[in-house]
């Protein structure tokens, strides 16, 4: 095995990164990844999925979707790409807040965002190569014909591309705590800032990118989503969605690993999504009447209905259940709100997709099994290896419960008071 | 110089003669039908169908008409196509039509989408779709061609009744603005394709209204490239700006340290 020669992790960085006293024995272990009955199934389905996605190499999109004429766009575009690209934002928010701005105090849920982010954004890139029809061209936009880089499509495949392998080198410096080799450890934390900095550029790019595709379906996306805004709205809601996202996950894996959710940080991340929603809020209201359809909210349609539900559900009562501080400092106020703002984006991306184009393009669609569990073997997929991530590298500030019992010897130190004194700390400084 | 099509609908007696010669001259196989296609039910454009007729009941001073549209792609002077293919597999001819290079395309199918006449489909029973189009019996250096050697379109040469008229659009333009006011009251004042999300190199007259055989009225006069165009361009300034205002926040928030906090700055990798 890879770096077992040192006995323990004594690596300053470590120590001034989570606290005095924290240790991640298991940095000095072998890899571990125990198989629980609930990884089995999940491994099952990664291993069907990938089945599938071989039989729709092979045979093409017709046969193996639902796809057609009218919805050359289905489940993949609305699901795997424009959702999975905007809950995955929550690592370049992060990113942003602690690596850029250096809000310290937001440390110890940065590097779960920070890899969260990543597998989304390899789920992402894979369900694209599952869209496209033509696979074995995948490369051809890097070319950049002349004529080529008009299209944002050019924009989105680059800066998704990029942000991609960005992410996968930010995972640099935590795979090298335990994969010693010194001098790449080294040469991946002096280049760390160039690429956080790159890694909150990208994103910002292709998340309104992503909105920017539906600027061509002018006459025909319903106006009630159609606007030249159509940017703003996307970059905006990646942004609140990335910390309602960590709520989410934080949530998901404290679960697993019978953990608490990191309740003061992730509560006073929500408020930088605040700032975010108030203004994606008023934009809205405002390049509704401002184009003349503000009224056609309130028509009675079945569009009116799932855009008021996106925006009231999605955006408004989360916002004022953020805005409570008895919410934000309870874990299961602050997860309801993140749930409602997750639900919200997660609607907006299908009714762009969907029910904004159902008029104009008419047909019908629904996705086949096989769209389906293509997505489940992914999501599967992202949490086999994130589960693999967070029990063998350090990830958490706090040692599991759970990952102990897995057979991590001895419990170390528990971290709380040395992760409280991280995010008390600044905030006295300040 | 860009060659064009004016089709006047009030001539079109629905005998699909265009049809039947696109698909002999392109040698394109017929689409398999789960029923025999009526005129109730007529076919629609696909991978293997890049001209359709379709009819439509309409009233005219009290009496019940059929009129029949004839669709093929519209050959776009400015193909929202074209601007938003990431390949640039869609190109716009010198001579008017758009063409496709299918060695090129990635099959992501936003053209399809993109288009504000739903032109663009999908040979989905393929491995390797292509996307397929009308191409205006223009196919240089392939065996298809017709306009690149003078030739009218095929479908232009076999409609019997005068309802197509290839040409110059200039040309056309000016011929549709005489028919119109030539038989006063016979036409609808309009010229569809004239300036319709840009102008077209098709060009449609009629004596009903546009709105009653399927045509968008409402549709921009700008063309899709405009629209997309009013974004892209802010995609650099804002992508190099943002980095570098990133930047500065960068060494601005960690200049702001103290001494001690930059010790860990650099220990922790300038996290």
């Amino acid at each position: 095995m890879l770096g077992l020669s040192s006995p323990t992790v004594s690596w300053k960085s470590l120590t001034l990164a989570w606290g005095e006293g924290v240790e991640f024995e298991f940095l000095n272990q072998r890899w571990r990844f125990r198989l629980t009955p609930y990884r089995w199934v999940m491994a099952a389905v990664v291993i069907v999925a990938a089945l599938v996605m071989l039989y729709r190499l092979c045979v093409g999109l017709g046969p193996t979707t639902n796809l057609n004429d009218q919805w050359p766009w289905g489940w993949w575009i609305a699901f795997d790409v424009l959702s999975g690209v905007a809950l995955a934002a929550g690592g370049y928010t992060t990113a942003l807040i602690v690596y850029v701005l250096n809000r310290r105090h937001f440390k110890p849920v940065a590097r779960a965002a920070l890899i969260t982010s990543m597998l989304g954004y390899i789920i992402v890139v894979v369900g694209l190569f599952m869209e496209i029809g033509r696979w074995y061209n995948f490369w051809r936009p890097f070319l950049i014909y002349p004529g080529g880089w008009h299209s944002i499509l050019f924009e989105v495949f680059w800066c998704v591309s990029c942000y991609t392998v960005v992410q996968v080198l930010e995972f640099g410096h935590i795979f090298f705590e335990k994969v010693r080799y010194p001098w790449l450890a080294r040469l991946f934390n002096r280049v760390l800032p160039a690429l956080f900095i790159i890694g909150v550029a990208l994103p910002t790019m292709h998340q309104s990118g992503l909105g920017a595709l539906y600027i061509a379906m002018i006459d025909r996306l319903n106006p009630l989503w159609w606007s030249l805004l159509l940017p703003v709205f996307f970059w905006l809601s990646s942004f609140f969605v990335g910390p309602a996202m960590c709520v989410v996950e934080g949530a998901l894996s404290g679960k697993a690993y019978g953990r608490s959710l990191e309740t003061p940080v992730l509560g006073n991340l929500v408020r930088v999504s605040m700032v975010a929603m108030i203004v994606y809020l008023a934009l809205k209201v405002v390049d509704l009447s401002y184009r003349g359809h503000l009224a056609d909210l309130f028509s009675g349609t079945t569009a009116s209905y799932l855009c008021l539900l996106e925006l009231v559900g999605g955006v408004l009562v989360p916002l004022v259940l953020y805005a409570l501080p008895r919410v934000r400092t309870s874990s299961r106020g602050l997860l309801t709100a993140s749930g409602l703002v997750v639900g919200g984006v997660l609607l907006n991306r299908f009714n762009v997709v969907f029910t904004g184009m159902a008029q104009a393009l008419d047909g019908w669609y629904f996705p086949a099994w096989t769209e389906l569990v293509v997505t489940a073997g992914l999501v599967c997929l992202a949490v086999l290896i994130y589960c693999f991530i967070v029990e063998n590298f350090a990830i958490f500030a706090g040692h599991s419960r759970r990952a102990a019992e897995a057979g991590r010897a001895a419990a170390t130190p528990v971290s709380r008071p040395a992760s409280a004194a991280l995010i008390e700390q600044p905030r006295a400084a300040s | 110089m860009a060659k064009g099509v004016l089709v006047d609908v009030s001539k079109c007696i629905g005998c699909r003669s265009c049809f039947a010669a696109c698909k002999q001259w392109n040698q394109l196989p017929p689409d398999e039908e789960k029923t025999k296609p009526t005129w109730d039910r007529p076919p629609d454009m696909t991978g293997n169908t890049w001209t359709a007729v379709k009819p439509f009941i309409t009233e005219r001073d009290g009496q019940v008409q059929w009129r029949f549209v004839k669709e093929q792609c519209r050959h776009c002077l400015e193909p929202a196509c074209e601007s938003v293919c990431f390949v640039h597999a869609f190109v716009k001819t010198e001579q008017g039509p758009v063409i496709y290079y299918g060695y090129r395309c990635v099959g992501c199918r936003y053209c399809m989408l993109a288009c504000p006449f739903a032109v663009p489909k999908y040979e989905w029973e393929r491995i390797f779709p292509e996307v397929k189009k009308c191409r205006f019996c223009f196919d240089p250096d392939g065996s298809f061609d017709r306009l690149g050697k003078g030739e009218e379109p095929a479908c232009v040469s076999a409609c019997p009744t005068g309802a197509l008229k290839f040409g110059e659009r200039e040309e056309l333009l000016a011929e549709a603005r005489n028919r119109i006011a030539g038989s006063p009251g016979r036409y609808v004042d309009r010229i569809y394709g004239e300036r319709e999300y840009g102008g077209t190199s098709w060009l449609y007259i009629s004596d009903v209204p546009f709105e009653q055989i399927g045509f968008r009225t409402d549709a921009s006069e700008k063309s899709i490239p405009h629209w997309t165009g009013r974004i892209t361009r802010w995609t650099l300034p804002i992508g190099v700006g943002w980095a570098a205002a990133l930047t500065a926040l960068y060494l601005y928030s960690r200049s702001r340290q103290t001494q001690e906090s930059e010790e860990q700055e650099e220990a922790w990798g300038g996290e």
